[in-house]
């Protein structure tokens, strides 16, 4: 028997990320505690590196490997390009963070690259047990970034919470998958998962509907859709602020294109009966992830809820399920990415040792006292609300459109009324940092200006692709296009 | 240059204003720096209103390029004789109340002129976009500095009345947005607002679209009885806040009515024109009787606002077999860009006594022209003015819009003409009780008269009123072609 090596060029990223992340821990078993700095060096590194790797082997076609387990496409590259770029800028806001907490250097680089590792194998997986596998990854590496704080009761009870309900929601999606397994006869590739629908006549149809359900329950549950929410805030909450940075804004983006692979690429054809649950979902978390979101106090809550909100907003463009939709979704999913980066950038840079920056009141007067931080957390908070010029209207804008185009004009108006509630906290946050007077001086505690620059640019983004949006979108419509 | 007059109208102040934002440090130059960018933006609108050709109907001023491609979003900008004066009218005031603001406003000063610059500019945007996206975008964008504007620089209970000033205005846009989404593939893929105008719709369409721009337009108008934040926002303003509110974002509103309702959804405005005429009789005549029982100045002229505007309302509406009268259009443009002049001259006015006393309410003053006599000469003109005396803008466009009434409403007309009266009334009552009698306390007794500053703001204002108000054929001939060519598009049925 001849042995065939796989082709290992489009999971290069994979390997040079897992071969740094065990370079990351050694040399942090080998320096001592003033040097730890090149942990961070190393980390940043690694995302720069996987950017460049994977610029070189996009061939513009779809290539396969691993027995056609592993898929590098379009929407693989792009997004993961996205994960690389967002990963590192934040690790530029969080690294003071994690200094001052004195957060275990090392170990946290290496997990948190972990997690990118796990987000990298969602998005490029095609098959069912390797999303599995990735999902997982992501999953067993942020219940450590979030527990990583051993003394913070807090943090260790929301890992614990997101390490229970996480299990429960990994049991569910399994449940489904063997369903679904049995269902097409013996199928875990979303290729053939489709052939196999495709040719088989009913019998098996309840099958697949049942699992269909268990999967979506376990889908949702990392977007965090409503009624699976229950993690979020809690996870936000509790979770350090440069872990509640990760959690917020980069790992939405392997979900989604896990989401789109897994029920527009797989199971398209059940489609009548998904369609209906994340739309009646994405209503729900809208409702109810925007009215709790009212009564915040604490930032960090107040952004989980809104999360939920916003999730129920990406659910709407896949509910299209047409082009139009899933590009606007990834539109969505980027842009607020981009959003929540800036937003808890500015938290975590005001954070330091023996102050969190995390309460509504935390924030009073900050206009006063920090015009500038102050200036970008309203950009942030305006482009979550959907004003224009910020990018936020478009990513709204484009998710409406694809709604009403599908014949959803109730959902449509629907959405756009819990906008409208979604502004009244949104406005609060500003009111706090505009209208109210300062409590306490709050002296950000991040002195570093290549980070604070990369902070301004942030922010700036947020108006740039405001105003000129027309790239990203295209760039996206690409990606599911093509 | 001429061809991008539009673009450099509106992006000057914006520009300016970012700058402004940055000089921090320096009050000083941040304040003429503010005024150099509001004159600059001022002499553009001036160079569109001399270049502008009366006769024509079409757009003039034209910019196009392509801006959003995936969604067919077109960075489309023109002005007819509808737009045009109030584009003018925004860069005018605009240059006053940056005057306003040099001596009242003492801290975050550079963030001010720029809150008031970029919502020139956005406002500017609002009356020249011909793409609906575009509009919307500047519709929307000058909520921003607005509310900062009142949250920041208001009185005691700005925060709630900036809240609700934003959602007020923001529930209205919102439901907009989706009725121009459903307009865009209806017409195939286009925001152009000028394509809607030609578009077949059924009749339960038209009227569900109405309802989603009435919502809009009728909050920022404000109609009775969406109106509630505007006696809410007024008092708790600032000054100049106060000014381009009630000059300018009011006008937004309005001229909403007759670029996106009438032109684009006519056969249900002529379905719904009497409960646009009623609406608007209420607010002309209980909102003049809640205006009569004020006690706070600001409150009083905010009131009054909300009177005057359904003048323009039912200028809006008030059709005749089916078909628009040209004197009630042109009057409610008119009242327009008059009570553009009179409220910003009445909300200064009240500023320039605030300033000295510290106090809007009535009861407080008593006695004002024996210690400020200039300042009571130009009070008791801008006050004639907004009770409607013949010779003052104000009396141009209410006479207009109620000879219009008569032609087509001879009841409206009625209600509308007595209310004239009302107007009078509450405006001079309190005049009476401000200006006139004994100097009642101390306060008013160390009150010194208008500054080189304030005279020189008044002065500008009060030229304004008269020149509009004598010879109102210089606006009005600007935009009778135009509302001509309305009046043509909405004869046409749509269904």
């Amino acid at each position: 028997m001849m042995l065939t090596y796989p082709n290992l060029i489009p999971v290069l990223p994979e390997l040079f990320m897992a071969f740094m992340i065990v370079l990351i821990l050694i040399v942090d078993a080998f320096t001592s505690e003033s040097k730890k700095g090149i942990n961070l060096v190393l980390t940043l590194l690694t995302l720069a590196g996987c950017f460049v790797i994977q610029k070189v082997i996009d061939r513009g076609v779809t290539q396969l490997t691993f027995n056609n387990m592993f898929i590098l496409d379009g929407i693989a590259t792009g997004t993961k390009m996205f994960t690389y770029l967002f990963s590192f800028v934040a690790v530029l806001y969080v690294k003071r963070y994690v200094c001052d907490k004195q957060m275990l250097k090392g170990e946290f680089y290496a997990i948190f690259l972990f997690a990118v590792l796990g987000m990298m194998v969602m998005i490029s997986a095609d098959n069912m047990l390797v999303l599995y596998v990735g999902l997982e990854l992501l999953s067993l590496a942020l219940y450590g970034l979030i527990a990583l704080q051993r003394d913070s009761v807090k943090a260790t009870e929301s890992a614990m919470k997101f390490f229970i309900l996480g299990a429960l929601a990994s049991g569910m999606l399994l449940f489904g998958i063997s369903f679904i397994y049995g269902g097409t006869g013996g199928y875990l590739q979303l290729e053939y998962i489709l052939k196999a629908m495709l040719s088989q006549n009913d019998t098996n149809g309840a099958l697949l509907v049942f699992g269909l359900v268990f999967i979506v329950a376990g889908l949702v549950f990392k977007l965090g859709l409503v009624p699976f929410h229950m993690w979020v805030p809690d996870v936000y909450e509790g979770s350090p602020l440069a872990v509640t940075t990760i959690i917020g804004s980069l790992t939405k983006i392997a979900a989604v294109v896990f989401i789109i692979r897994f029920l527009i690429g797989g199971l398209v054809l059940l489609n009548p009966y998904w369609s209906i649950m994340l739309l009646l979902l994405a209503l729900l978390s809208l409702f109810f992830g925007n009215i709790i979101a009212i009564a915040q106090t604490n930032i960090k809550r107040l952004l989980g809820y809104s999360t939920v909100s916003h999730m129920g907003f990406v659910a709407l463009g896949l509910v299209t399920v047409n082009v139009d939709g899933v590009s606007a979704t990834l539109f969505y999913i980027v842009t607020y990415s981009l959003t929540a980066l800036a937003g808890f950038g500015v938290l975590t840079m005001l954070s330091r040792d023996g102050f969190e920056c995390e309460n509504l009141d935390d924030l009073k007067g900050l206009s006063k006292t920090n015009p500038v931080y102050a200036g970008l957390l309203l950009l942030v908070m305006f482009s979550m609300a959907g004003i224009p010029p910020l990018v936020g209207f478009y990513a709204k804008l484009k998710i409406l459109s694809a709604l009403v185009a599908s014949g959803y004009i109730p959902a449509a108006v629907f959405a756009v009324v819990m906008s409208l509630i979604g502004a009244f906290y949104y406005i609060r946050v500003v009111k706090v940092m505009y209208f109210d007077e300062p409590v306490k001086e709050i002296v950000p505690a991040d002195t570093c200006v290549f980070s604070r620059t990369i902070l301004l640019v942030n922010g700036a983004l947020l108006v740039i692709i405001g105003i000129f949006p027309t790239m990203v979108m295209m760039y996206c419509n690409q990606l599911i296009t093509g | 240059m001429m061809n991008y007059l539009l673009s450099l109208t509106i992006w000057t102040p914006i520009v300016f204003g970012l700058i402004t934002l940055l000089i921090n440090k320096n009050d000083c130059l941040a304040r003429y720096f503010a005024l150099l960018g509001s004159i600059i933006a001022f002499l553009f609108s001036l160079l569109i209103f001399f270049g502008f050709d009366s006769s024509a109907t079409s757009m003039q001023f034209q910019e196009m390029w392509p801006w959003v491609g995936s969604l067919n979003i077109n960075y489309h900008l023109g002005v007819d004789g509808i737009s045009m004066p109030f584009v003018v009218l925004n860069n005018f005031i605009t240059v006053l109340v940056i005057l306003a603001g040099f001596k009242v406003i003492k801290h975050k000063v550079s963030l001010y002129n720029s809150m008031f610059l970029m919502m020139t500019g956005f406002i500017s945007g609002s009356f020249c976009a011909l793409d609906a996206i575009l509009f919307y975008v500047f519709f929307e964008a000058m909520l921003i500095p607005m509310y900062l504007i009142i949250g920041v620089w208001g009185s005691s209970n700005r925060v709630y009345a900036a809240i609700k000033f934003f959602l007020y205005t923001l529930i209205g846009s919102l439901l907009m947005l989706v009725a121009l989404i459903y307009l865009y593939f209806k017409s195939n893929g286009n925001f152009e607002i000028l394509s809607y105008y030609k578009l077949p719709l059924s009749i339960t369409a038209q009227t569900l679209i109405f309802i989603a721009f009435f919502m809009s337009f009728a909050v920022k108008v404000p109609m009775w009885p969406l109106h509630t934040w505007l006696p809410d926002a007024h008092p708790e303003a600032p000054t100049g806040g106060s000014m381009v509110l009630a000059a300018i974002t009011l006008k937004i509103g309005g001229y909403g009515f007759l670029r996106f309702i009438l032109p684009i959804v006519p056969d249900a405005s002529r379905e719904l024109a009497g409960l646009m005429v009623v609406l608007s009789l209420i607010a002309i005549v209980y909102i003049g009787l809640v205006a009569v029982v004020q006690k706070d100045m600001k409150k009083l002229v905010a009131y009054s606002s909300i009177s005057h505007m359904g003048f323009v309302t039912l200028g809006c509406f008030l059709f005749a077999n089916g078909t628009l009268n040209t004197w009630a259009v042109e009057g409610a443009i008119t009242q327009m860009i008059s009570h553009g002049f009179v409220s910003a001259a009445m909300f200064f006015c009240i500023g320039v006594m605030y300033d000295r006393v510290h106090s809007r309410n009535i009861a407080d003053y008593g006695g004002v022209v024996n210690k400020m006599p200039v300042f009571a000469a130009f009070f008791m003109l801008f006050a004639m003015a907004n009770s409607g005396l013949p010779g003052t803008s104000g009396f141009a466009g209410e006479f207009m819009v109620i000879m219009g009434a008569v032609e087509t409403n001879f009841v409206a007309a009625i209600l509308a003409g007595l209310t004239l009266i009302l107007g009078a009334g509450y405006t001079l009552w309190m005049y009476k009780r401000v200006v006139f009698g004994d100097v009642v306390n101390s306060h008013v007794a160390e009150m010194d008269d208008v500054s080189k500053r304030e005279f020189l703001i008044l002065a500008i204002l009060a030229i304004a009123v008269i020149v509009m108000g004598v010879c109102p054929n210089i606006f009005v001939a600007k935009m009778h072609a135009s509302v001509e060519q309305l009046l043509t598009q909405v004869t046409l049925s749509k269904i």
